[in-house]
């Protein structure tokens, strides 16, 4: 397999850039070539981030003027090849497929070597991931071993004008701020994104492409990190915030945990699923899973409800792509105000269980019109 | 049992301000803290030495004035600590920063074999989830992220088994010692600190390295030098060019207000009722 010219064996005749460091791309380095998007997949099912992600790649890709492939790694009983055409249909050109018995599951080291044994092999320019425990985890790992720049949780991705180089934005010191980051002389530029931050693209079942197969050239015994059990999340507690298109928020402001049940009945009577703030989370009023914000899901519902949350830059980050956003908080000048669609400054102890009624007499009413 | 665990002190985040002309943060007054997700790896490492035995040593790589979140560090019950501080460091990404970070784990083994290196999940300045790996890929140890429990460590066999939060699940694995793990978030409670604890930590000589010290030479991997990712813009959220529309609760009752609201909720968002009353009959 081939080796990727390292960093460090770059000639030196490179401009040096602030603080003496190398801002231009090596020779070699020029050759890589392509976007690639990892598909994570998991028992059966492909992470929906990664689609998202070939239509963002489908962007770039179409500014610089080459293919986009989608990259699966699995065990040898496992539907890549489905996955594969399904990718072609969100925009992808290629495929490569890695195909190995230690590769069922994921695990660190195999899929690792995996991944770095494909760039150095096939040179792509740029290389996404999506940021879940998986690509987050293989992201960190695949770059470090690379020596390139990895950007995390981006939200954008363009390609800048003048170096063409991608140019990612991420929002940093808990959302407060955004910055832009290049990596302009190393190979692959790598990012990952969070699920629901870009948009779903729209399938073509007619668009086909080429699938490479490759081996991985590890055996078990090689692999040192053994997996002895997968426990399924059992599906009624399974919480699907970013996929949700109804979120009832509640936050600090309903005083204490027994009022979260007001939150629950009027996301119960739209249908919809429950999220809440960082304090409540840090409190123990709500899950983990139902965090809204820069540390918890990005979210992009149809329809946002925040109750006695006040909107701080964290929580904003979060929520702010939903369609419509309503806010309750008894104080007027609260943040949420700036971002949100409707407002009420109200008790949302009061104002909850008098929209779950009207919402629930309105439903009531227009189903018995449509029926 | 010896157990490195690598912090970084950050500004508390909650209460940061972005100066509104120049895009700047505003640090004045903004408490530094220990990195929140810090702190779960530190009390996994500390119950992991109540079980066992042994020494929980910390290492950070910052400013001189990061000795503090070290010494916080020690008054929970850590029994030595290393802060790596060079101005060569200054500018450091995620993977110079995991260069620096595993030189000092280095240069700390050499005194007594690790273990075990923790990291925190994330920052939550940074947030990005990449030193950890990094430091496992550069050191050569099995990476355990995202863990929600650690189920055994077997000292004999030199094993660990752990519970690992992935998505849809959680997995079991097995690995061998040594090897690097972050914790989940709220997967323990953080210890007190008790009197002669704190008077204690206000007055250990937190060892200070150099990069020599840590037995850093090339300086091509530290910094900004060792940063292949370049900031080329920072600005501030866009703020939203729509006004919010304010529903009066003073001249109304609440319950006109909720018609009022949900009137031009499904006028603005048009297929939203029609979803709505799709999933009300399915």
């Amino acid at each position: 397999m081939s080796q990727a010219p390292t960093p460090a064996a770059a000639p030196a005749k490179r401009p040096a850039g602030r603080g003496g460091r190398n801002l231009e791309l090596s020779d070699e380095l020029k050759a890589y070539k392509g976007v690639w998007v990892f598909i994570e997949h998991d028992r059966g099912h492909v992470h929906s981030v990664s689609w998202e992600l070939i239509g963002e790649a489908r962007k770039l890709a179409d500014t610089l003027g080459c293919p986009v492939s989608a990259i699966l790694l699995g065990g040898p009983d496992e539907p890549l090849e489905k996955f594969a055409a399904e990718a072609f249909t969100f925009g992808a050109d290629k495929a490569y497929i890695m195909k190995d018995p230690v590769l069922k599951g994921y695990r660190n080291e195999p899929f690792t070597k995996g991944m770095t044994d494909l760039v150095n092999k096939y040179q792509p320019e740029i290389f996404l991931l999506g940021a879940t425990s998986m690509g987050r985890d293989l992201a960190g790992s695949v770059a470090t071993t690379l020596l390139t720049g990895l950007t995390a949780d981006c939200t954008e991705l363009k390609i800048d004008p003048t170096s063409k180089a991608l140019a990612a934005t991420r929002p940093t010191f808990g959302g407060s701020l955004y910055c832009t980051i290049m990596t302009l002389a190393y190979r692959p530029q790598m990012a990952t994104v969070r699920p629901r931050v870009m948009l779903m693209p729209r399938a073509d079942a007619s668009r086909t492409g080429e699938i490479t197969y490759d081996t991985l050239g590890m055996i078990e015994t090689q692999v040192v990190t053994k997996m002895l059990d997968f426990i399924a999340d059992a599906n009624s507690n399974k919480i699907n915030l970013p996929y949700a298109d109804v979120i009832v928020s509640g936050g600090k402001g309903l005083k204490n945990p027994e009022n979260f049940k007001l939150v629950f009945e009027l996301a119960r009577v739209l249908g919809g699923e429950v999220g809440s703030t960082r304090p409540c989370v840090q409190a123990g009023w709500v899950e983990a899973d139902r965090q809204v914000g820069q540390t918890g899901k990005t979210v992009r519902p149809k329809l946002y409800i925040a109750a006695g949350i006040s909107g701080a830059i964290q929580h904003r980050v979060g929520c702010e792509a939903a369609d419509v956003i309503v806010a309750i908080n008894t104080d007027v000048n609260a943040p949420i105000f700036e971002f949100a669609h409707y407002g009420i400054v109200g008790n949302a102890m009061q104002v909850l269980p008098a929209l779950t009624q009207a919402f629930a007499a309105h439903l009531a009413l227009r189903s018995r019109q449509v029926a | 049992m010896h157990i490195v665990v690598c912090i970084k002190q950050v500004p508390d985040s909650a209460q940061i301000r972005v100066h509104p002309v120049t895009n700047t943060i505003m640090r004045q007054g903004v408490p530094a803290i220990v990195n929140p997700y810090d702190l779960f790896s530190l009390e996994e490492a500390l119950r992991l030495k109540d079980k066992f035995g042994g020494k929980v040593t910390m290492l950070c790589m910052g400013p001189p004035q990061a000795e503090e979140a070290l010494r916080k560090c020690i008054s929970f019950g850590a029994d030595d600590a290393v802060l790596v501080t060079d101005r060569a460091f200054a500018g450091a990404d995620t993977l110079a920063t995991s260069y620096a970070l595993t030189a000092g784990v280095r240069q700390i083994a050499k005194e007594q074999a690790v273990d075990i290196v923790f990291t925190g999940k994330q920052t939550i300045d940074g947030d990005t989830a990449q030193v950890g790996p990094g430091i496992a890929k550069r050191m050569g140890l099995q990476l355990l992220t995202y863990v929600s429990r650690i189920v055994e460590v077997d000292l004999e066999n030199r094993s660990i088994t752990v519970e690992r939060r992935a998505e849809g699940g959680v997995q079991v694995l097995k690995t061998s010692l040594p090897c690097l793990i972050t914790m989940l978030e709220n997967t323990n409670e953080m210890r007190f600190a008790n009197l002669p604890a704190m008077i204690h930590a206000a007055a250990y000589p937190v060892r200070k390295w150099s990069k020599e010290d840590a037995g850093i030479e090339d300086l091509s991997k530290i910094g900004l030098k060792g940063s292949p990712t370049v900031v080329s813009k920072v600005f501030g959220p866009t703020p939203r060019s729509e006004k919010v529309e304010m529903l009066d609760l003073e001249n109304s009752s609440l319950r006109d207000v909720s018609l009022n609201l949900i009137q031009k909720i499904f006028t603005r968002h048009p297929t939203l009722e029609s979803d709505l009353l799709m999933k009300e009959m399915t």
